[in-house]
């Protein structure tokens, strides 16, 4: 198995598990420092020069700059940021910016490394964005199990704070914004946007009824108010200090820049790199030499998640597709959160299945009863097929209550039969957010695939015990 | 009777000033109550609701809703082994029957001497690191059987075992309920001004004034 610790097999010693490919470095470039998390180090390598050339613009112009360089959400919905940032209304003040650092998604492991060894470059992308649209105090919400971010960034503020860099006049110009460090409590639910305004107004982490489609019309306290994730805010100090047509030279014209991608599972060398979008492929990034290298050895794939455990799941057939958001979709599924979970032919599909679906369970906020009650049923159901107590009935009974949830046809991954471009993705949902619908995904993944392997359990009728319970 | 020290009390007034609303401090000021006490006591969420403007219900409603919130005494080592899907793919759950083995309790439960509990954990955004577990909410990167065992010893014999983690954390272990050890201290003098969203009614001072330009979307 590889090892951190190994050098040989490339991984940066100050940033576990991330891996430098000859590729560009636009988020990355300060891992390979010890140091890399303090202001010496980030003013010794250009930390603030975004923000300087920010400041010597207008608001406007920054904003158009970022609208130029098409820079996407890096939270799992990919809407491109300066598109939303132009969604605050008119005339309302304040305006809040509230940064998403809850990264809880299965599968994804690079918000936390971005918090961790940089966090002067997120605390300068949150000063541009303030900058570019007036949001007078910012948030950043980072997810309440991360000790060590929470520890770095608390640092970093503080010396940005003695520094001028943040607070009353930022080096000296009007700009004054107080930056504050919130963390939550651990609730998957609260990385919903809506969800992280309801838990940092201090209340249960449960996501708003749609409309307002966006919480820069309405979000915290009532207020406009912009929320991105730790990535994209990230990209702003390169952006600004290299304008946006550099940006657009790294990735395609669709998804430029370069994204994070966690590679985790059955792969050689799992690890987070920093990947050029669209012009790489899943099968570059699984099996190629600056990457994972393939797959352990001796084994084969089985099947991959591409974006995160809410994804639907790609196979053999799709290692070509590249890493942008529309060809992703057509086929299907989503590129999320950049999260790939590889998973080789000794995966039990229903056991994985399995497990995905009681996280979505476990984490349902129990807001709306087709995902407090689906989740938990379609856990239940699979909690028996899995031990041997299944019923012939319980794979139809898995899809139906899975249509309650989202009412199909839910996008199949590689369902041949049904053409691409035939399946809508996102799916239509009966809940107030995308969890319920989430939890559907690995459901109709496997069935699709493996149904042989849930009728191999059922009609094995040698249920084994479920798992015994401590005697007292 | 207040529950916070009074270093705690003043820390509590001074991480509430830091929001435009008292009832946003209330999970950091859960999570300062269970710093001090281990665990979220009932005269906790009393002075909490007081701070905050809130009924104790209400810090409960809030409180409840959150993981890491424990409303019973727990370990002083809080151990959360994660198996979900990447993890279970390389050995999540073998580590978690390992963990309640050796501790002798299940998921949920604390040892005889209130030194551990145990939590399977969902995914702790460690994913390509898998397996790995988590004390104290610190992480142990790419973990065995004899990793834990080695942490465990550490503990027991009052060594710090971070540097076994592989995650680039160093330093002391502080018990249950303490997170970052570094605190955000904002200095009065450097404040842009925190103030309650009714009191704002107009752009900040860099924006220019709606006169001068027509609007900036
Ligand atoms: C169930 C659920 C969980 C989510 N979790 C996260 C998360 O952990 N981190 C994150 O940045 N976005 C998460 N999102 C997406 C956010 O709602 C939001 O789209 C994102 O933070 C916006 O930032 P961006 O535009 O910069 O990507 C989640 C969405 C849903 C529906
Ligand atoms: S879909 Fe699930 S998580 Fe989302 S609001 Fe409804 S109950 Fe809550
Ligand atoms: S699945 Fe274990 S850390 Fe993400």
């Amino acid at each position: 198995m590889a090892d951190a610790t190994d050098a040989g097999w490339g991984y940066l010693a100050n940033a576990p598990g991330f891996v430098r490919t000859s590729g560009p470095a636009v988020l990355t470039s300060r891992f390979a420092f010890e140091d890399s998390y303090t202001l010496e180090r980030s003013l010794a390598t250009g930390g603030y020069e975004g923000l300087r050339a920010a400041l010597r613009r207008t608001p406007a112009e920054v904003h158009e700059e970022v609208r130029q360089a098409s820079l996407l959400g890096r939270g799992g919905a990919g809407f491109p940021a300066g598109v939303k940032w132009g969604f605050c209304p008119d005339g309302v003040w304040p305006r809040y910016l509230v940064v998403n650092g809850d990264e809880s998604e299965p599968g994804t492991y690079k918000d936390r490394l971005l918090m961790e060894r940089d966090p002067h470059q997120l605390i300068e992308g949150c000063l541009i964005a303030c900058y570019a649209i007036g949001l007078s105090q910012c948030f950043l919400y980072v997810r309440g199990e991360m000790a060590l971010a929470q520890e770095r960034i608390a640092a970093a503020l503080n010396e940005a704070y003695a520094a001028d860099l943040v607070g009353a006049g930022v080096l000296g110009t009007d700009l004054s914004v107080d930056i504050v460090l919130h963390w939550g409590a651990g609730a998957y639910i609260v990385g919903e946007e809506t969800a992280l305004i309801e838990s940092l107004e201090g209340n249960r982490g449960m996501p708003r009824l749609k409309p307002p489609y966006f919480p820069a019309a309405i979000g915290l306290y009532g207020r406009p108010t912009i929320v991105n994730n730790v990535e994209t805010l990230a990209n702003l100090p390169w952006i600004m200090e290299h304008g946006a047509e550099a940006y657009r030279g790294f990735g395609s014209e669709a998804s430029p820049g370069t994204r994070l991608f966690s590679l985790s599972g059955h792969v050689r060398r799992p690890g987070v790199y920093e990947v050029e979008q669209g012009v790489t492929t899943f099968r570059d990034l699984i099996y190629g030499d600056d990457f994972c290298q393939g797959i352990r050895d001796g084994h084969e794939l089985k099947m991959f998640i591409p974006g995160g455990g809410s994804a639907p799941w790609f196979f053999n057939e799709h290692l070509d597709l590249p890493l942008e958001a529309r060809p992703v979709g057509a086929a299907g599924s989503m590129l999320g959160s950049g999260a790939i979970v590889v998973m080789d032919e000794t995966t039990d599909a229903v056991k994985a299945c399995l497990r995905l679906v009681r996280f979505f369970a476990n984490e349902s906020c129990g807001k709306c009863t087709p995902c407090r009650e689906g989740t938990s049923w379609e856990e239940k159901i699979l909690q028996r097929i899995y031990d041997g107590h299944g019923r012939p009935s319980d794979i139809d009974l898995l899809l139906d209550v899975g249509d309650n949830i989202s009412p199909g046809p839910y996008p199949a991954a590689s369902f041949e039969a049904e053409g691409l471009e035939a399946v809508p993705f996102p799916p239509l949902q009966t809940t107030i957010c995308p969890l319920g619908p989430s939890a559907v995904a690995p459901i109709v993944s496997a069935i699709r695939r493996f149904r042989h392997e849930f009728e191999a359990k059922i009609t094995r009728g040698d249920g084994i015990p479920v798992r015994a319970e401590v005697s007292a | 009777m207040a529950f916070f020290s009074s270093p705690n009390e003043r820390l509590a007034r001074e991480i509430i000033d830091r929001y435009p609303r008292p009832r946003s401090a209330l999970i950091p000021l859960l999570h300062l109550a269970q710093e001090q006490e281990g665990w979220v006591t009932r005269e906790a969420m009393v002075q909490i609701a007081d701070l905050t403007g809130s009924t104790p219900a209400e810090v409960l409603g809030t409180g409840s809703f959150y993981e890491m919130f424990k409303f019973h005494p727990v370990g002083r080592y809080m151990v959360n082994v994660c198996t979900n899907i990447s993890c279970l793919l390389l050995g999540g759950e073998e580590l978690l029957e390992h963990v309640e083995s050796t501790l002798g309790v299940r998921s949920g439960g604390t040892t005889d001497d209130g030194l551990f509990t145990v939590e399977e954990a969902e995914c702790v955004a460690a994913c390509t690191e898998a397996p790995c577990f988590m004390v104290n909410y610190r992480y142990f990167h790419r973990a065995t059987a004899e990793t834990f065992d080695a942490v465990v010893a550490d503990l027991r014999s009052g060594r710090s075992p971070l540097v076994r983690g592989n995650a680039g954390d160093r330093g002391t272990m502080p018990p249950h309920g303490s997170l970052g050890r570094v605190r955000q201290r904002i200095p009065a003098d450097r404040r842009a001004g925190i103030v309650p969203p009714e009191q704002v009614d107009g752009p900040p001072a860099w924006l220019p004034r709606p006169e001068e330009v027509g609007s900036d979307g």
